[in-house]
């Protein structure tokens, strides 16, 4: 998993709430059997004019112009920006990896789904949850200011506008410091195969009807 | 010392470990696995030269990808066709049971845990599959998880989580006739919306849950994740180990007893404390239909779609502003005059035999209406196509005509070739109402299998109860 420790980068403006799985990768996508090259069918229903199918030549597809992400000013943006309960829905983790395929690096929205919010920290992706203000704030910013960059600063756990506003955020200790080493948590589970070892044998005795 | 909730006690009954901060090693009892979030997984362990941690605890079925005609042909689509073979492949290679393509017991995954007693009271259950929630019905703690935590499962048969908050939604008094366990929980999410539920368990209780049968149970709890909540249990009564007795998986002799007396402790107690308390009126509820583009988006079936203008806050307004056109509705229309172009039924929301029967009796002696292109019936599994074609219910469907389908997960998702057309409209017994789920943009109103089969014969959305 690639490490997160500071990151600096554009920020794209996604003005929507509930943006569910679906959307960020239509199911068409989810045949394959990889786990890269989810990037360029992103939100696929959205850029596109026309309906895509896996074995496509993406790079050849009509844009649709007045979506955000194909907006020239936002090319090569890894902050994503977005609003409440981003990723609802299916459980696919495809959805991460079209993201972090893309090139996004962190998503700041005021609240996200759960599963997808898991699924993000085995990928190396930030989820940063801000309060409804600031994300309102980010919002505001980014669509007035061309070139707009935030720094998330995962160490100090800050967000950083271009003004010198900074914003605290608050993560899960064993979540941030799998993210600041880039750490793979099935080898940190398997230390404690004893005690999963251990637990097997007492739970065998009170119900055997399980394994 | 407060009481525990159904949740915390199925959870306490399976922390293998606790760190400072909360984070929890929790042991796994099932996984179920299909075809589409599992290849990644298998990879993984492939390439890091792991073994499963326990092979027993897994059940396999392809059905997202599968087709529903023509299975004589077996998959045309190759993408599709290699998805399946490679689970088949997997489970092979690693030893696992699978239920194949042309197993009378292959099916939805979340039909056939059940049906064959891989999920009973008390386990922990996961699949890489959001609507796992399905089987907190038997008061297990069941949920959803990517494919990271498919190979962290497989490997170490446990899960890195946190504990979450409790929820208690209490459905007070009995429901009307004519009003399902699919209305109910619509009418929870309605109440809630999509992200009520985020991070907690919801418990569902109060009379009119403990009436539903195992499979309104289902219905209900598959759709927790709809109301933001991975997880969402029933505490366990005779109903549920009246399901579970007798089937494949179940305990058997000297083990079913010992487990029956275990499981009838899986029950919130009198003075547990939950985090969130939310109460419906039974009574009150009435035949849902969703409008929009989101289960939350969701009216009575006497009820009107909603104006913008009205509604105060800005981002909420544009949102009904989005939906309205995605589904191609003004604002304030009766939704019962609203037409339809195809119909499903189906989905591991509603494909059990009991909603098939409900379907079948609307559809008895009637006729799809002439404005209805398709209507489908897609049962959730080989065995309960084979029960409904024993009671005689795949000929009224056909007499009426329905189009009768082989199981799978079709149209809910239309990752085979069932599927709407741009603009369709469809009256649809699945899960998510979501914009292009069931095809690009198709448009979807969720709706119970009674009031499906009802959309079906009128041709538009229409009060079963007054059929
Ligand atoms: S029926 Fe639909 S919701 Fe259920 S598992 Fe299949 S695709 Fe998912």
């Amino acid at each position: 998993m690639e490490k997160f420790v500071v990151h600096t980068g554009l920020v794209v403006p996604l003005d929507r709430s509930n943006v569910d799985t679906d959307a960020i990768i239509p199911k068409q996508y989810l045949k394959s059997i990889k786990r890269t090259g989810f990037g360029p069918t992103l939100f696929d229903d959205w850029r596109y004019n026309e309906p895509g199918e896996p074995g496509m030549d993406h790079s050849q597809r009509s844009v649709n112009a007045g979506f955000v992400l194909n907006f020239p000013r936002y090319a090569g943006a890894s902050v994503l920006l977005a609003r409440e309960n981003f990723g609802c829905g299916s459980s696919r983790e495809h959805a991460v990896w079209a993201l972090t395929d893309y090139g996004i690096r962190t998503v700041i929205a005021p609240s996200f789904a759960d599963i997808f919010f898991n699924n993000s920290f085995k990928n190396g992706l930030l989820p940063l949850a801000l309060p409804v203000e600031v994300v309102e704030q980010l919002f505001r910013e980014t669509q007035a200011q061309e070139g707009y960059q935030l720094t998330v600063d995962l160490p100090n756990q800050q967000v950083v506008t271009p003004a010198g506003d900074a914003f605290a955020f608050s993560i899960d200790e064993f979540r941030k410091y799998c993210l600041l080493n880039g750490l793979d948590d099935i080898g940190l589970t398997l230390q404690h195969a004893d005690d999963i070892r251990a637990y097997e044998v007492q739970r065998k005795q009170q119900a055997p009807w399980l394994f | 010392m407060a009481g525990k909730t159904l949740y915390d006690k199925v959870w306490d009954a399976h922390v293998v470990r606790q760190e400072a901060d909360g984070t929890c090693l929790l042991y796994i009892d099932r996984h179920l696995v299909h075809e589409v979030t599992s290849p990644q997984a298998f990879e993984g362990l492939k390439l890091a030269n792991r073994q499963p941690w326990r092979i027993n605890s897994m059940v396999a079925v392809p059905d997202h990808n599968v087709p529903t005609i023509g299975l004589e042909h077996g998959i045309t689509d190759p993408v599709s066709r290699l998805q399946v073979e490679t689970l088949d492949e997997n489970c092979r290679d690693f030893g696992i049971t699978e239920f194949r393509l042309g197993d009378i017991r292959q099916g939805i995954v979340h039909v056939i845990g059940p049906e064959q007693g891989a999920t009973l009271p008390g386990m922990t259950v996961v699949c890489g599959d959001s609507h796992t929630s399905t089987h907190g019905a038997f008061g297990a703690l069941a949920h959803g998880i990517g494919t990271s935590e498919v190979e962290h499962v497989m490997a170490t048969q446990c899960l890195i989580q946190k504990k979450m908050k409790n929820m208690l939604v209490s459905v007070d008094g009995k429901v009307g006739s004519g009003v399902t366990a699919k209305d109910i929980v619509l009418a929870i999410i309605g109440e809630i919306g999509t992200a009520g539920g985020t991070g907690y368990a919801i418990e569902f209780g109060g009379q009119a849950i403990r009436d539903l049968s195992m499979e309104g149970r289902m219905t209900l709890c598959n759709m927790a994740i709809e109301g933001g909540a991975r997880a969402g249990m029933v505490a366990v009564d005779d109903t549920t180990i009246e399901y579970v007795k007798g089937r494949p998986y179940a305990p058997k002799a000297a083990d079913w007893d010992k487990a029956v007396a275990a499981w009838n402790h899986l029950h919130s107690d009198e003075d547990a404390v939950f985090d969130r308390v939310v109460r419906l009126d039974a009574a009150s509820i009435k035949p849902q239909v969703t409008w929009g583009t989101s289960p939350e988006m969701v009216i009575p079936v006497d009820g009107n779609t909603p104006d913008p203008e009205q509604e105060s806050d800005s981002v909420k307004a544009n949102g009904i502003r989005a939906a309205l056109k995605y589904m191609g509705l003004q604002a304030n229309t009766p939704i019962s005059s609203v037409q339809i172009d195809k119909v499903f039924i189906g989905s591991c929301t509603n494909s059990r035999i009991e909603d098939l029967r409900a379907a079948a009796d609307i559809a008895k002696g009637r006729k799809v209406a002439s404005n209805v292109k398709l209507a489908m019936v897609v049962p959730g599994s080989g065995l309960v196509k084979q029960q409904a074609e024993q009671e005689g219910l795949d000929k009224i469907f056909i007499e009426a005509g329905f189009e009768w389908r082989a199981p799978g997960c079709s149209m809910c998702l239309a990752m085979n070739a069932d599927r709407l057309e741009p603009g369709e409209r469809c009256a649809s017994t699945s899960n998510r109402n979501f914009e292009g789920r069931q095809g690009q943009g198709g448009r979807t109103h969720l709706v119970s299998p009674a009031m499906a089969a009802a959309a079906a014969v009128t041709g538009h959305f229409v009060d079963v109860r007054a059929l």
